[in-house]
């Protein structure tokens, strides 16, 4: 096109006139006569008749030719009123074209565009889905101010829709229309606030989108719909996930407190969390000393850890800004390695996440150290990539990494790309500065770099030398002679002027060579370059007062000389220092301090990463990339000293309680509600498992809507919720909805499984069943890897009164990890559930569930002492950790101090006497123990549910002891997770044989629930059930080798008796058990 | 958030622009072009380039620049990430993305481009749903379309939009049921001088082309899960299943995707399959250098090495350099100074060498470093790491699919320092 409409395009108010104008013209051409030499008018008349023809053929045509103009930026708004007639085409293409055209031009064709507002309006109400959001998606995108209040209904009307998709849109709409009109912001509010209430994955990330666009400082809005957000997250889609993230970091950084204190050592927090509720309980004097992790604060931190696996870079990103900024610094570690893993992409993305890892490495050196070879520089990375790279490793270098670091720079500093090079020698200075070992190595390593054929490569040198001598230059004469030699040959200005600086800085070291080195610079002056010239004048100055005998008159010369240089500066600065140093009448009191001026102490240039300063920004932002705030960057508040109250994000707002008992009492009640709906049902068993199975993307429709019920139904309970307690709410309230779904999805298994229903069916069951299985294998391996924390904590735990609340909490994580009481699940492949439609998810998505026990006993067995092993001890507990080398066994941890005053070597688990069926589990031979020292292994023994006693041999490099392990009975159960339904089912078919039972008697206040936990867990690994009744403590769990049920009743009498009752299978256990249980229960 | 898109060629042109909210005119480019000619290589231009009332931040791929335009602050990954997500999808619509296929296909582009962001965020960019909402050009499609006058576009809402597995359409239908896995791993290695690694790493992911019908429940396993230490997942992926008992099980999306990317972990020692002995020397006094490099095999498990290729990028003052390769062709480049060996397939008994002699620039001191050496090559068969598939089982469908797996090592990043 010519530059006939590139003109109009620069005036878009020109539009109308211009196409009036051509109007006027008479346009004879003939149709089709476009192509090179026709006209745009013709061009555009030729299109014109193509839009009023009748075929759709033409019409579309003409469209897509319109389209390829807009595309390529020529202007076609003079066509607007013959496409805008096009707006209710049946042709769905030219539909969308025409939408296309519409949304480019409709702001300069203003009166119109509104032609087609009514189609619009029409097209809202229409029963197809994509065509409602569609037309909401134009209409919005419409820059008209007129049609604001038209907009504004449609979108409240939008944002009550059935369709999750058309409530996308309209939430998208929200920014449209309050980047058109911020007047409408109240309004607008609102319906964020409906929407961020949609339990829809599919909504959540445009509506968070809109409220950080709108309303970012409106946190309240989030509260209540904090979890739900954090729960939803791996279910919503890339984008939606990164702005929430992003948005949820903010929010925690001003709802929670800082999980940094330094004095709370590094790993507190896990048992904190876990007794967060025992706080409130001794609020008053303990939450001045002990940082408490806020459960949501966890939540978050432990659902968005999966994103971190995510491909999309924006996200892995995005989650590893929320750890470096809300998470306890001890878990920030697991992010290095999908950053790392980031490196591996497209340059722009390399780029960026260097730039943060750079930031990072400032800080916090020891996470990328062990990454430090991913690192090292590619002679085919570009240059901006070798910078940033070399910038890391320049943060990540240490006394121990230096020496491998220096040699890998030394290829770098032969670089062919002679930028990278200089910018290797300044990080060669940088780790000189840091670390002083190698000062001496690195100016030895840079003096002999003088010699490099490149100037730049040279030049780059002297100034870092220059930097270093400043640092300590008493030892180093012979360099700043060698440099002075170099003056002669070297012709960049910057490192001329560095030697010069240097020399008269350490004339007095240098006596002999400053006045020649004067005299050839004064020889040269007036061809040098103005720094040159500068630091010239310097040196003369500085001579002259401390040499003034060689060199007075050659300074004078040098002064003569700059008091006629071109330069400004310069002559400026020859007065200054002329007015100093040169004694006259006029001289004031200042040319006495001379000296004191021109030669005081000065401080070492310190080198910097120049990242440092980067870090006020919150990473993976724009504004940390360009370390300026870019507009409308949301600033991350720095914590609050004191926790707003948490309870604003409890769904159902109800006071809180402040014991623990209370709450506790109705928190019991609850499940039982739940589970009175449930019976016989596989359905049910199915439903859940599938659940659990595919990461809760599947049956998540029904699940969402119940949660929301059942939050608003029952009340304290979110006082701790955690996915896996809204799981068992779903559970419980969807029970009537969901009925009919899971209706639903039997026909659907079924028609789709007609034939090999029993061979596929059966084998996804056990799918099912296995997978639940080996979630507690993987769950116990991190349990593992807790157990030294557990284990220091220890005696404050022992103090606390363990919390029933909390652990209630607990085992219901647990829950999933121990259900496989493989009741009969018909096979629902996930894929079936996926097959349903919708995309309302219930709160439980899936996270990862951490499962402990309600309490670890502290008691450590003795199991070598230290006289008998000849120097060498040995302790056991049982950390009550699902064993991680087979789910038979019993995971045994035992301590190994070497309290002799030489070394222990090869410890080792010698020969074995087990009783038959006992297996054991060995750890690898530890090679050697220092003296004073201990490690702690964990070994895996197979009771078979009996107490017998395990014995060994613990061998040394040079002896043998006996030793053996025999479990208290306690110890051979995993907790278990059940409702009051379950239990009693259970219960009612282990009674006659399978039952034992004693009555106990002991004072009132020992029969306070919590007492009665701490009681029966601190004996046996016991998981509580939540009861109905106040007077019935109910706990269960089942022992480790065969599985069977060990259901423990504690039944509250009449004046101070209770009654204790154990149904098990295994009545040898069950009696013994029952033995321990009652005086402890009876004792004060 | 992405308010305008410009696609930029290599020679300056603006070739296509997209705007999602009010017009932003052209001329915001010129900052780019700014930052372009002082990056002197395309490679080199900053990826965010910030203007006065602007930011843009571009990707550079297929010699073409997608330059996003934004006004506001916003995770620069998420638009970078995006563009990227641009250019697969046209990848994935013409099988090449390129400035005349851009221009030939300008209204699919629009389309699909209307489709991924709206209001500047992104709507759909899953490619299966896409390719609902606006079917990709085909030669038959386009002649049944003039015939027919039926469009490109659906008219209704892609089923994968609302359901829960968004990456797979519904309704898929095959008379040959395969599965096919690429296990493809990449060495990443940087050798110093005496062939002693500097550090050597191992990335490998698994490309799936799938095309079963219905809705098939995949599980795969390995015979060493151990051995993956950093993963990242298809969404379909269920992670859950990965974390406890490291199996992936997922539904897979209908056709080519990448199932998995991993990282090996660095503990195990990483087999380095080829070696290079090279000697370069430059004297001093006389205009001419030696050069002679030999490629052999070295822990390749009895496997053959081939599609080997050997770049590299000779000091400036190399004015030419006559060789004689024992076997495949090499060529070398007077201007970029790039020496470039197609050697082929490694034989073990006669290991391929290049020899000759260099000349460099009369009176030009002798370049003070040697030049670095980028391998490629191939391994069929093998997966360095030694991570094997264990099973492929499927469940929710009931027809036998045909499955394969196949492995394959090649020279990701894999450089010899001289």
């Amino acid at each position: 096109m010519t530059s006939n409409s590139l003109a109009y395009s620069e005036q878009p108010g020109g539009g109308e006139a211009a196409e009036l104008g051509q109007e006027a013209i008479p346009a004879p051409a003939p149709a089709g006569a476009f192509g090179l030499f026709g006209s745009d008018v013709k061009k555009n008349e030729d299109l014109k008749q193509m839009l009023e023809s009748n075929k759709d053929s033409a019409k579309l045509e003409a469209m897509k030719r319109i389209v390829g103009m807009i595309a390529k930026g020529k202007n076609a708004s003079e066509l607007f009123p013959a496409v805008v007639k096009n707006v209710a085409s049946k042709n769905i293409e030219i539909k969308k074209l025409v939408y296309v055209y519409l949304v480019r031009y409709a702001e300069e064709q203003q009166d119109l565009a509104l032609l087609s507002i009514s189609t619009f309006q029409r097209a809202l109400k229409d029963p197809n889905q994509l065509i409602r959001a569609s037309a909401l998606r134009v209409l919005s995108s419409i820059r008209v101010p007129i049609i604001v209040p038209i907009m504004m209904l449609a979108i409240k009307e939008a944002s009550a829709d059935l369709s999750p998709y058309v409530r996308k849109n309209a939430a998208h709409a929200i920014q449209k229309l309050y980047s058109l009109d911020p007047e409408q912001k109240e309004m607008l509010i609102e319906v964020i606030e409906k929407l961020l209430k949609d339990k829809s994955t599919l909504v959540a990330g445009s509506v968070v989108m809109a409220f950080e666009e709108v309303c970012p400082d409106r946190i309240d809005l989030i509260h209540k719909n904090y979890r739900k957000l954090c729960n939803l997250l791996v279910d919503v889609e890339e984008w939606g996930q990164v702005v929430i993230i992003h948005m949820l970091t903010r929010y925690a950084r001003t709802q929670f407190v800082s999980p940094w204190r330094e004095d709370d050592g590094l790993d507190d927090n896990e048992k904190n969390f876990y007794e967060s509720e025992d706080e409130e309980t001794e609020k008053s004097d303990k939450r001045k000393k002990q940082y408490t992790m806020d459960p949501d604060h966890r939540l978050l931190i432990r659902n968005t850890k999966p994103l971190l696996q995510s491909r999309n870079a924006a996200v892995v990103m995005a989650v590893a800004q929320l750890y470096w900024h809300i998470s306890p610094k001890s878990e920030a570690g697991i992010i290095s390695k999908s950053l790392v893993r980031l490196l591996r992409s497209h340059r722009e993305v390399q780029y960026i996440v260097l730039q943060n890892i750079a930031t990072m490495s400032i800080q916090r050196k020891g996470m990328f150290e062990p990454y430090l070879k991913s690192f090292y520089v590619r002679s085919t990375d570009p240059t901006m990539i070798k910078t940033l790279k070399l910038e890391i490793l320049t943060n990540l270098a240490n006394e121990a990494n230096i020496s491998t670091l220096l040699r890998e720079f030394q290829t770098y500093v032969k670089s062919q790309d002679k930028q990278f090079a200089a910018a290797t020698i300044q990080t060669i200075g940088r780790c000189a500065t840091n670390i002083s070992e190698v000062t001496e190595t690195c100016l030895s390593g840079l003096v002999c770099l003088l010699s490099n054929r490149d100037e730049i490569v040279v030049a780059e040198s002297v100034v870092v030398i220059k930097k270093l001598l400043q640092m300590q230059p008493a030892q180093h004469g012979e360099i700043i002679k060698h440099m002075a030699k170099l003056l002669d040959s070297i012709a960049v200005p910057v490192a001329r002027a560095s030697i010069l600086w240097l020399i008269g800085e350490n004339c007095e070291r240098v006596p002999r060579i400053a006045p020649d080195v004067l005299r050839k610079m004064a020889k040269s002056f007036t061809s040098e370059d103005d720094l040159v010239k500068l630091q010239i004048l310097n040196l003369g100055a500085k001579l002259y007062l401390t040499n003034s005998k060689q060199t007075k008159l050659l300074t004078q010369y040098i002064l003569n000389l700059g008091k006629y240089d071109q330069n400004y500066d310069i002559r400026d600065r020859t007065r200054f220092i002329r007015q100093l140093i040169v004694p006259n009448e006029k001289s004031g009191a200042l040319s006495k301090y001379a000296k004191k001026i021109f030669l005081a102490q000065k401080p070492a240039p310190l080198l910097e990463s120049p990242f440092k300063e980067r870090d006020h920004f919150q990473l993976g932002t724009l504004s940390h990339t360009l370390n300026i705030r870019a507009s409308g960057y949301l600033e991350l508040s720095n914590w609050p000293e004191v926790a707003p109250d948490p309870s604003v994000r409890n769904v159902e707002v109800i006071g809180l309680a402040k014991e623990w008992a209370p709450s506790g009492k109705t928190k019991k009640e609850n499940p039982v509600k739940k589970f009175y709906s449930e019976s016989e049902e596989e359905e049910e068993e199915d439903s859940s498992d599938s659940n659990n199975d595919s990461e809760n993307r599947s049956g998540s429709e029904s699940g969402g809507d119940s949660s929301e019920d059942s939050s608003e139904d029952s009340s304290s309970e979110q006082e701790s919720e955690s996915e896996s307690e809204s799981e068992v709410e779903n559970k419980r309230s969807s029970k009537t909805q969901r009925k009919s779904d899971l209706e639903d999805r039997g026909k659907k298994t079924s028609r789709s499984k007609t034939s090999d229903m029993s061979s596929t069916g059966s084998s996804s069951a056990e799918e099912n069943s296995s997978d639940s299985e080996s979630e507690s294998e993987s769950e116990s391996e991190t349990e593992s890897r807790k157990v030294p924390k557990v284990k220091e904590k220890k005696p404050q735990q022992d103090r606390n009164p363990i919390n029933p609340g909390v652990s209630l909490l607990d085992l219901d994580d647990f829950n999933l990890v121990s259900t496989p009481i493989a009741l009969p699940t018909p096979a629902l492949s996930p894929s079936l559930i996926a097959d349903l439609e919708g995309l309302n998810l219930s709160s439980s998505s899936s996270v990862i569930n951490v499962s402990t026990p309600v309490f670890v006993p502290t008691k450590t067995h003795v199991l070598l002492h230290r006289m008998s092993g000849k120097g060498l001890a040995a302790h056991y507990f049982f950390p009550r950790q699902p064993c991680i080398f087979d789910d038979k066994m019993v995971s045994v941890q035992i301590t190994l101090n070497n309290t002799s005053d030489r070394k222990i070597e090869n410890i080792h688990i010698g020969e074995k006497k087990l009783p038959v069926g006992m297996k054991m589990h060995v750890f690898n031979p530890i090679d050697s123990l220092e003296p004073e020292g201990s490690i702690t292994v964990s070994v895996g023994i197979d009771f078979c549910d009996s107490t017998q006693t395990a014995s060994f041999q613990l061998c040394t490099k040079d002896d043998c002891f006996n030793v053996n392990i025999q479990p208290p009975v306690g110890e051979l159960l995993l907790p278990m997770t059940m409702s009051e339904k379950e239990f009693k089912k259970e219960q009612g078919m282990l009674t006659g044989m399978n039952e034992a039972s004693a009555t106990i008697i002991a004072a009132p206040q020992n029969f306070t629930s919590s007492m009665i936990l701490q009681k029966v867990v601190n004996v046996a690994n016991l998981g509580a059930v939540p009861t109905s009744q106040d007077n019935i403590h109910r706990f269960a769990a089942k022992t480790v080798h065969s599985g069977s049920l060990m259901l423990v009743t504690v039944e509250l009498k009449e004046g101070s008796t209770a009654q204790l009752i154990i149904n098990t299978e295994e009545t040898l256990i069950g009696s013994v058990l029952l033995r321990e249980l009652k005086p402890v229960l009876s004792q004060g | 958030m992405i308010h305008s898109l410009f696609l930029i060629n290599s020679s300056g042109d603006i070739f296509l622009e997209k705007h999602w909210k009010s017009v932003v005119s052209r001329s915001v480019c010129d900052y780019f072009f700014e930052a372009q000619e002082r990056a002197t290589e395309a490679e080199n231009v900053p990826p965010v380039i910030p203007t006065p009332h602007h930011y843009l931040l571009s990707v550079y791929r297929h010699k073409i620049f997608f330059v996003a335009v934004i006004q506001t602050e916003v995770p620069p990954l998420f638009v970078i990430e995006f563009l990227h997500r641009v250019v697969d999808t046209f990848q994935d619509y013409f099988g090449v993305c390129s400035e005349p296929v851009i221009k030939d296909n300008v209204v699919v582009v629009y389309e699909v481009l209307e489709e991924m962001l709206d209001n500047g965020f992104p709507l759909a960019t899953e490619s299966n749903i896409l390719k609902e909402l606006i079917k990709p050009p085909t030669i038959l499609r386009t002649v049944v379309n003039t015939i027919t006058g039926s469009t490109n576009v659906g008219d209704q809402l892609p089923t994968g939009q609302l359901s829960v597995v968004p990456w797979r359409r519904t309704g898929v239908k095959y008379t040959n049921n395969e599965a096919y896995f690429d296990v493809v791993e990449e060495i990443d290695a940087i050798m110093d001088k005496s062939g002693s690694t500097v550090t050597a790493e191992i990335q490998g992911v698994i490309d799936a082309c799938v095309k079963l019908t219905g809705m098939p429940d995949l599980t795969l396993s390995f015979m060493n899960p151990r051995l993956l230490d950093d993963v990242s997942f298809h969404p379909c992926v269920r992670f859950k299943r990965w974390e406890s008992e490291r199996i992936l099980s997922f539904i897979p999306p209908d056709g080519n995707f990448r199932l998995l990317s991993y990282h090996v972990s660095a503990q195990n020692l990483v087999a380095i399959p080829v070696y290079v002995k090279h000697s370069i020397s430059f004297r001093d006094s006389s205009s001419l250098g030696r050069f002679e490099i030999t490629v052999g095999p070295k822990q390749t498990m009895g496997k053959t090495i081939e599609g080997v290729t050997v770049t590299s990028q000779m000091p400036k003052g190399v004015l030419n350099m006559s060789l004689t390769p024992s076997q495949g062709t090499h060529t070398f480049d007077p201007v970029t100074k790039m020496l470039s060996w197609d050697v082929g397939k490694i034989n073990p008994q006669k290991l391929p060498s290049l020899k000759g002699t260099l000349s460099l620039q009369a009176g030009a001191s002798k370049p003070d470093e040697n030049p670095t050496i980028n391998l490629q090559f191939k391994i069929q068969q093998l997966a360095i790491s030694g991570l094997k598939v264990n099973r492929l089982d499927m469940y929710g469908e009931k027809y036998k699919p045909f499955k394969g797996i196949k492995y394959m090592t090649k020279a990701g990043k894999f450089q010899v320092r001289t």
